[in-house]
């Protein structure tokens, strides 16, 4: 699935460079771009030898983070294990350039990227195609073009080939009759290969696909290199690594989708009512997890509304509302959550020949799983969710239809009584013992939570400054601030690469989080762990403010494991500002990736205290709150 | 749960008694003679009660000024119980019956910690438990409400002393929450909380020995340990190492302005353990031979942190950055449902300093009696529910009190 990848790839040979031109391979694979490489190997062996790296990228376990490093290592050992055998630059000399069609081949042929994304979901997007190397033949080269343009030719021309009589059309004009037998041959090879794969795959574990992958590239020995068996046997050893680990993800479904896991990528697709169309680059890091183009499927889905029977409408109203950000923030997200269940409920009638306890956890489990196509479940909901689910497990199967649902209805309403109304009344009764005459308190972002303490200590005629820290994209501080000097409280506002300056002033940090994990790794808006660890440095006590409901019994060391990426738009442009643009035009190159990170992960060691409705504990005591009260007040 | 934490209680209390002097009725009731326990307070009204005790159980020289006001002080709460502690302290004790007009939990308190052994927390629930024997009280709501009475005027008698008011609290919920109680007739469910009370006194004062025992694995032979201020609990603890014959030697800091480094030296001499006393700023000097750093404990805080005498901080973090071991020794009934930031964050208990010069008027004195040391700074707890690190304290506190 990834265009940037492939094109490199394949872009290799393709591109001649004239003139200025330096012979020697090690250096060139070296240096990063390869598509100065230009000999080009012989075609036959070659589907196979890129082949056989499709299994070492293809068996890494969807749950490790490759380095970023890792595959233009390999592809960088490709390329020179194709390049040195030859050494020749015959081709160089008669290279064909017709940059426009070259251009045209590009933009025509785009949407089938989609058809390419589809036909091969079990290979790793790297070095997936075989049918790569006949490209080299296909496209034309391009000489002295821009890189940006070259790199989107090569992108091209990949799935060129994935439409072969196309593929085949284009080429006829362009190459010699020697050249086409070649690519013949190349392509029939490849079919075998792609054959072997395919079934093999179908049939068995991936196991016995990396063998089917290696068995071509023994027999295409004659050109392979020096370091091709070993990569043979650690592809192999993967795999053999991967069996034990897909029996026992039967086993445990994993709590998220890993989103570089094609096939389950895959399935989920087939069933999502919302098509998210996913990011051009995705950024290397965080594969795993689903990077979308943000703003686009918002009317699509507001025209289907009256086509989704099963989903309810104040559901599909939330889900929406989520889409489009309207409503954030954990709480808040909770609540409309469960409003809409609640509304879901209240017009449930069971189906004839079906239990209510059975249909309506089915029921419940599509709106969230299309709740999570509109926007990833916070961990607040996903307690939330448990709970109700566990309600619905737990009701009497003697109860009538109308008694049931009027016992969950409450359920509900006490859940969002006590556990998020009632406990933000608690912390803000323990926080406000804490600030004192005289205070400069510093706050992140927007938590519902710390402005309420900051409200209440204010109508206790408490005298303090409140500095709110805020950051681009989302700027949320702002509104807070607003709400805050409506009160008449005395603010500062500043951004959060100011923090350092600002924080030798301040003698409390209030955060809030969007869950405390169970090692006391506080789960929250990107930046909380930079001020926190900033105020750390200064010694200024972090006093971080979570509901109860909010704490997961999960151990976090990072923020890349589980995180959520936002629109990368936002980054790349400044809302209101046209004059900066320095990005323009850059967004869709190959070689820039927009990170946009919604939640980061606060270690421990930074936090001084977390306020929470069974009262002031320190991070260390999270899991006796989450050992000793999750099982009493929240599954029962 | 949240309301009936320590905590929040304790907020509670505040408030209310920042509300309460605008209150006529209580004005009324207190000013007019000099109540118990504002006199009690502040017979020098820059010195905390919690530090006259101290200054009475651990001073080598015992000012007769303290004893004057100690005496002073007897007399007067006989005076004023009928008035002035019954309208402020335990007004249920007062109305129900005439005989039971002159008890008063602080008298019972006070008798009881006229013992030099007893700790003030210890003192407080005997005197507490002596509350329930005493009551008139005929059901189990009026027995709660008058226990909470006489806790809260015990808490308030010194609310300075984070062990009192722990042990209080403790006590509250150790008695109060047995499920049995409420299928029981009233008479044998009185019988029982009384139980529970004295098993309660009972445990908290076995508990020094059983510190004693267990610290005995980290002593060992030919260590060299270093002492800040005079805690029964780590004299126990020496004491019973000493009768193991263990050899060790100990060095005490002076613990200036009170000086309870003398008299732990004292008392270690007379067990002849080789003592050697440091003045307080030698800790850093002294800190190569030491071998482990052994305090006790005014207040064991949730955090894992303690509150003691003033210098276990700076002394803490001496022997951290030498890579020490810094021991606590503290009894579980001072677990206390605090949480300070840092040093000002909790309320001073104040202590006059003798300089032996007359220190000009212009010149401010640091009259804290205490410090607060951060967990981080310590490595284990000796207590009586057995040998914890400081984030197991949080987890205690919240089994107890949640």
């Amino acid at each position: 699935m990834d265009p940037r990848r492939t094109a490199r790839t394949v872009s290799g040979p393709k591109v001649r460079q004239v003139g200025f031109f330096t012979p020697a391979p090690p250096e060139r694979s070296i240096s990063d771009p390869p598509r100065f490489q230009d000999p080009i190997q012989p075609p036959s062996p070659s589907p196979t030898q890129v082949n056989d790296h499709s299994p070492s990228g293809n068996s890494l376990s969807p749950v490790m983070i490759p380095p970023a490093h890792h595959h233009s290592d390999n592809f960088l050992r490709t390329a020179l294990q194709v390049t040195s055998p030859t050494k020749a630059f015959s081709y160089s000399a008669k290279t064909v350039t017709i940059p426009p069609e070259n251009e045209d081949v590009a933009s025509s042929f785009s949407p089938g990227r989609k058809v390419f994304s589809a036909k091969s979901p079990s290979s790793f997007p790297g070095v997936k195609a075989s049918s790569v190397p006949a490209s080299e033949l296909t496209t034309v080269s391009v000489v002295n073009l821009p890189p940006g343009i070259s790199e989107k030719a090569g992108g091209a021309s990949v799935e060129v080939q994935n439409d072969r009589p196309v593929s085949a059309k284009t080429l006829k004009e362009k190459t010699s009759k020697a050249e086409r037998r070649a690519l013949q041959e190349a392509q029939r090879a490849a079919k075998a290969a792609a054959k072997a794969e395919g079934t093999k795959a179908s049939s068995a574990a991936s196991k016995v696909v990396t063998s089917a992958n290696t068995k071509p590239s023994k027999a295409a020995k004659s050109s392979s290199q020096k370091n091709d068996g070993s990569q043979v046997a650690a592809s192999e050893k993967k795999g053999g690594d991967r069996a034990p680990e897909k029996d026992r993800k039967k086993d445990a479904p994993h709590p998220r989708m890993q989103y570089d896991d094609k096939s389950r990528v895959e399935k989920a697709k087939k069933r999502a009512v919302v098509k998210q169309t996913e990011a051009r680059n995705r950024v290397e890091l965080f594969r795993h997890l689903p990077q979308y183009e943000h703003g686009t499927q918002l009317p699509d889905l507001e025209t289907k509304f009256f086509e989704l029977d099963p989903m309810h409408p104040a559901v599909y109203k939330v889900g929406l509302q989520y889409l489009s950000g309207d409503i954030r923030g954990g709480n808040a997200r909770c609540i409309a959550m469960f409003q809409a269940f609640k509304e879901a409920i209240k017009d449930y009638s069971t189906p004839p020949e079906k239990t209510l306890i059975r249909d309506l956890a089915a029921r419940i489990s599509s709106y969230v799983s299309f709740l999570i196509e509109c926007r990833p479940l916070s961990i607040s909901m996903g307690n939330a969710i448990k709970f109700l689910k566990n309600r619905i497990a737990k009701l009497p199967l003697a109860l009538s239809e109308s008694e049931a649902k009027s016992t969950l209805m409450l359920d509900i309403d006490r859940f969002i009584n006590e556990k998020i109304i009632l406990s933000e009344k608690v912390i803000v009764k323990h926080a406000v013992t804490k600030i004192q005459d005289g205070d400069v308190l510093l706050t992140y972002g927007a938590s519902s939570v710390v402005e309420m303490i900051l409200l209440h200590a204010h109508e206790l005629g408490k005298h303090f400054h409140v500095v709110v820290v805020d950051s681009r994209p989302k700027l949320e501080g702002q509104l807070l601030l607003r709400r805050l000097v409506r009160k008449g409280l005395s603010c500062t506002h500043t951004h959060v690469n100011a923090v350092s300056c600002i924080m030798q002033d301040v003698t409390r940090v209030f955060l809030g989080a969007s869950s405390v994990l169970s090692n006391g790794t506080v789960y929250s808006r990107v930046g909380t762990a930079c001020v926190a660890m900033v105020a750390h440095a200064f010694r200024v006590p972090v006093l971080v403010c979570c509901e109860a409901y909010k704490f997961h019994e999960r151990v976090q060391l990072d923020s890349i494991c589980f995180n959520e990426l936002g629109n990368p738009d936002a980054i790349s442009k400044v809302q209101g500002r046209e004059e900066i643009n320095y990005l323009d035009g850059l967004v869709n190159q190959e070689n820039l990736q927009l990170l946009n990170l919604i939640y980061d992960a606060t270690p421990s060691d930074y936090v001084s205290m977390i306020i929470t409705d069974y009262g002031m504990i320190p991070p260390t005591s999270v899991p006796v709150i989450v050992r000793e009260y999750r099982r009493d007040h929240l599954w029962s | 749960m949240w309301w009936r934490s320590a905590s929040f209680i304790l907020d509670r209390q505040q408030e209310q008694n920042t509300n309460l002097p605008p209150n006529p009725e209580s004005l009324l009731l207190s000013s007019p003679p000099p109540s118990m326990a504002d006199s009690l307070q502040n017979p020098k009204p820059d010195i905390s009660a919690y530090y006259q005790t101290r200054a009475a159980h651990h001073a080598v020289v015992t000012s007769d000024w303290l004893a004057q006001a100690q005496a002073a002080v007897s007399v007067q709460t006989n005076d004023d119980v009928s008035s002035g502690s019954d309208g402020r302290v335990a007004p249920t004790c007062g109305g129900t019956g005439g005989d039971n007009k002159t008890f008063s939990v602080i008298d019972e308190f006070n008798s009881w910690r006229k013992q030099p052994d007893l700790a003030e927390a210890v003192a407080a629930i005997r005197a507490l438990a002596a509350v329930i024997r005493a009551s008139q009280a005929t059901t189990m709501m009026e027995l709660e409400i008058e226990l909470k009475k006489a806790s809260d005027s015990l808490k308030a008698w010194d609310a300075t002393s984070i062990s009192l008011t722990a042990g209080c609290d403790l006590f509250m919920r150790y008695v109060t929450r047995t499920s049995a109680l409420e299928y029981e007739d009233f008479n044998s469910a009185r019988y029982r909380l009384i139980e529970r009370a004295e098993k309660f006194g009972e445990i908290s004062y076995k508990a020094r020995r059983i510190i004693a025992m267990l610290s005995q694995d980290f002593i060992f032979d030919g260590c060299t340990i270093l002492v800040h201020g005079f805690s029964r609990v780590v004299l126990e603890v020496l004491k019973t190492a000493a009768q193991n014959k263990k050899h060790f030697r100990v060095f005490c800091t002076e613990g200036r302005p009170d000086r309870t480094g003398l008299r732990l030296s004292n008392e270690l001499a007379k067990l002849d353990v080789p003592v050697k006393l440091l003045i307080d700023s030698a800790v850093a000097y002294t800190m190569d031979e030491v071998d482990m750093v052994l305090v006790g404990a005014d207040g064991v805080v949730e955090s894992g942190g303690i509150i003691n005498m003033m210098g276990t901080y700076q002394i803490a973090l001496v022997s951290h950055s030498m890579n020490k071991p810094v021991y606590v020794a503290a009894e579980s009934y001072k677990f206390a449902r605090l949480y300070p930031l840092d040093q000002k964050d909790m309320g001073p208990a104040l202590r006059t300093i003798d300089f032996g010069v007359p220190i000009p008027s212009k010149v401010e004195v640091e009259k804290s009696a205490r410090d607060y040391t951060p967990p981080q700074y310590l490595t284990l707890l000796f207590t009586d529910l057995g040998v914890l690190t400081p984030s197991v304290v949080s987890d205690e506190l919240i089994q107890l009190y949640l």
